[in-house]
């Protein structure tokens, strides 16, 4: 009797104490210059409910005490089309019109590390991204942009060390040391093989690869973030939440693995890193799934890898709405689908969001239907009154125990992976991108959400149910072949230009380099894009080192 | 091979078989893998060949399991080449059997995609039915 009124004392002594460190910590946060109550001038509290507080172990309820008081999430927005010249101009148009940070998309030859004048990229070139082939491109898609003033991301993952090399290299040019250089490059190459399919090389000398950026970047580059450890595309693949929570995070205590073995302090380095989820449709799901991350992440890196800081144990992460729940059909009303879907992100505490544009079911977004895009989280900012309170929906029952459902999920999953790398999560990821394990989890998902929809057991609005309405007519943003054109002669006027002897010691010492396990290959990378060796030439050179990767193909 | 063919059609003897592809660097293979599932539920065989083939690729895969049609499918914006190309391949090869194209296809390029000889085109939010119909349908014309 009496042990139990000591524990429910100390409890709530610790309670105690820990809503005062709260209260400190929150004092001691810089806010935004705005009035904390509602329309009708109600004062709100920063929090509401008992400890842990936003800002404390496991953050559970959000990675800062103030969390929206003090800053709003960063308004990312995903753009990249045709020449980096169209590029550059978005992304002028994005940052005029209130957007805080640049996020890059590729086209599909770049992605893959192919030139724009290889076999493979005919058709592509330009269409679903930006090109790349040198760092003469890279110059004219930052061009009159300062970069040490902006923070950018970079969705790139097989190549990305010949991305982050030329980002290095049109900084240093423009007088930009690197140090001063902030953003994220993807560079998630784990969830590639087993959802985005954007391989080169196989997964083990790829790792290196990364591992090699990772401490490159954590010896000199203190702002940036290298590598985003994605779910989206996991999701997008047709994970369901719980699969989707668990291989990102699960590919998280890889590259934790990884980086120990190369021997980074976890203290050090686990605070670079980043995540990027995906936000659905289901909207409790989705915030219970978001929840879990931040608390599995932190209680892992404590126990299990022995952080001892909290920022080690944070996890912040970017959100994108779901490109997948976007309908061909009655496109605009996807605009309320991706509202609800951003909503959902910042209640589940986001650090910076995307959100799709209406049309793009049906191709890259128009000017217009990117802006509609923005404009709609910033009425969730600005007008809705939900970034006024950290962690709104913390101490619901329901939010609760969806967000403990996730995290049992999760460890299910876990455990799994687990069990394949005989107690390693680095070695089980290998072993399960060999066995099939991602990707048969992932169709089998995809499939029955599918026969889901197809039975009418899921209603699609405008798809399978309320299909009457305009479907067509829908002005769509066209790339045509002018793009790949003009890219064909940028790159051949590049070749023509540049010092062939400088490419080829360039693309030499890279091998070199690449062959020998202790050394870090980032500087060669960086030598060789100064050279403007082309992105294709310097992929095609480690593919004689490494080899290259091709899926078992298994429906 | 019209035997065959005809047997398949009336969905008694010989299945109708299916080669199914994705051409180009896009490696989005979410709604081809659940086509081929669903063609499979619907009785048909699938020779499913994945990611990044070419087309001598598919012809040869075509012709070793003697398929009646090929879906090929698209996400990126390279419906237009890639079906031209798979097209151009097929009348060199001199196989005559029907090309399928699926995903995401914009309005104004569905007729073009006709034009070059595409037998029919699926696009987001066609059902398990409709796909399997569409194999049926395009079967039944080219024999």
């Amino acid at each position: 009797m009496s042990d139990s009124n000591e524990a429910s004392s100390s409890e709530a002594s610790s309670s105690e104490e820990a809503k005062q460190a709260w209260q400190e910590a929150f004092d001691a946060s810089k806010l935004r210059d705005v009035d904390f109550q509602t329309m009708s001038g109600v004062p709100v509290e920063p929090v509401y409910g008992d400890a842990p507080y936003p800002g404390q172990y496991p953050f559970t309820r959000g990675v800062y005490p103030s969390m929206y008081r003090s800053r709003l999430w960063t308004m990312r927005m995903f753009a990249g089309f045709g020449t980096a010249e169209d590029t550059n101009g978005r992304f002028k148009e994005l940052l005029r019109s209130g957007g805080t940070g640049l996020s890059t998309a590729f086209d599909m030859p770049t992605l893959m590390g192919k030139d724009s004048d290889h076999d493979w990229s005919l058709g592509e070139v330009g269409k679903a991204g930006v090109a790349i082939d040198t760092l003469a491109d890279m110059e004219d898609l930052f061009a009159d942009i300062d970069l040490s003033g902006v923070s950018t991301s970079m969705t790139i993952n097989g190549p990305a060390p010949i991305l982050m090399a030329m980002y290095v290299a049109v900084a240093e040019n423009n007088g930009v040391e690197r140090s001063k250089l902030g953003g994220t490059i993807q560079a998630d190459i784990l969830k590639e093989y087993q959802a985005q399919k954007e391989y080169i090389f196989p997964p083990r000398p790829s790792m290196r690869l990364i591992t090699d950026m990772m401490k490159f970047t954590s010896a000199e580059m203190p702002r940036w973030h290298p590598i985003s450890i994605s779910g989206y595309h996991i999701r997008e693949a047709g994970s369901t939440a719980a699969q989707e929570l668990a291989f990102t995070l699960g590919n998280g205590f890889a590259y934790i693995e990884a980086a120990i073995e190369a021997g980074l302090d976890v203290d050090e380095f686990a605070p670079r890193l980043s995540f990027f989820f995906n936000s659905h449709l289901d909207f409790f799901e989705e915030i219970g799934k978001f929840r879990a991350a931040r608390r599995i992440w932190a209680r892992w890196l404590k126990e299990r890898y022995g952080a001892k800081t909290d920022k080690a144990m944070l996890m912040r992460f970017h959100t994108q709405t779901a490109g997948v729940s976007l309908t061909a059909q009655q496109p605009e009303i996807n605009i309320a689908r991706v509202a609800i879907q951003a909503l959902a992100g910042v209640l589940g505490g986001t650090q910076s969001l995307h959100t799709d544009s209406f049309d793009e079911a049906l191709a890259l977004p128009t000017e217009k239907a990117a802006r509609i895009a923005l404009r709609t989280q910033q009425i969730v900012a600005h007008e809705t009154g939900v970034a006024n309170v950290a962690d709104p929906l913390g101490g619901s029952e329901y939010v609760e125990w969806m967000t403990d459902e996730m995290e049992r999920q999760a460890e299910a999953i876990f455990a799994h992976v687990d069990d394949l790398g005989d107690g390693s999560m680095l070695e089980g990821a290998y072993a399960g991108i060999e066995n099939g394990y991602y990707v048969g989890e992932i169709a089998d998902a995809a499939y029955r959400f599918e026969r889901e929809v197809n039975a009418g057991r899921r209603i699609v609005v405008g798809v399978n149910e309320f299909t009457e309405g305009d479907d067509s007519d829908n002005e769509t943003l066209y790339i045509g072949a002018e793009v790949e054109e003009y890219q064909l002669k940028r790159l051949g006027d590049v070749k023509q230009k540049r010092d062939a002897a400088a490419v080829k010691a360039s693309l030499d010492n890279l091998v070199a380099v690449a062959s020998t396990p202790d050394q870090n290959t980032m500087p060669a990378f960086i030598d060789a894009v100064k050279a403007y060796a082309t992105e294709g030439e310097i992929v095609e050179a480690l593919e004689g080192v490494y080899g290259v990767y091709v899926e078992k193909a298994i429906v | 091979m019209s035997d065959a063919s005809d047997a398949g059609a009336t969905g008694d003897e010989k299945p109708f078989r299916v080669v199914l592809a994705k051409l180009g660097l896009d490696g989005h293979d979410r709604g081809l893998k659940v086509v081929a599932r669903m063609l499979r539920d619907g009785g048909l065989e699938v020779i499913y060949l994945g990611l990044r083939q070419t087309t001598e690729q598919v012809i040869a895969a075509v012709e070793q399991e003697d398929a009646d049609a090929i879906g090929i499918s698209m996400l990126n914006g390279g419906h237009l080449a890639l079906s031209k190309k798979m097209i151009d391949a097929l009348n060199d090869a001199d196989v005559g059997v029907p090309l399928i194209v699926g995903g995401i296809v914009p309005e104004g390029d569905v007729e073009k995609l006709q034009e070059l000889g595409v037998a029919a085109i699926l696009g987001p939010g066609s059902s398990s039915e409709d796909c399997v119909q569409a194999v049926r349908e395009a079967v039944a014309a080219s024999a």
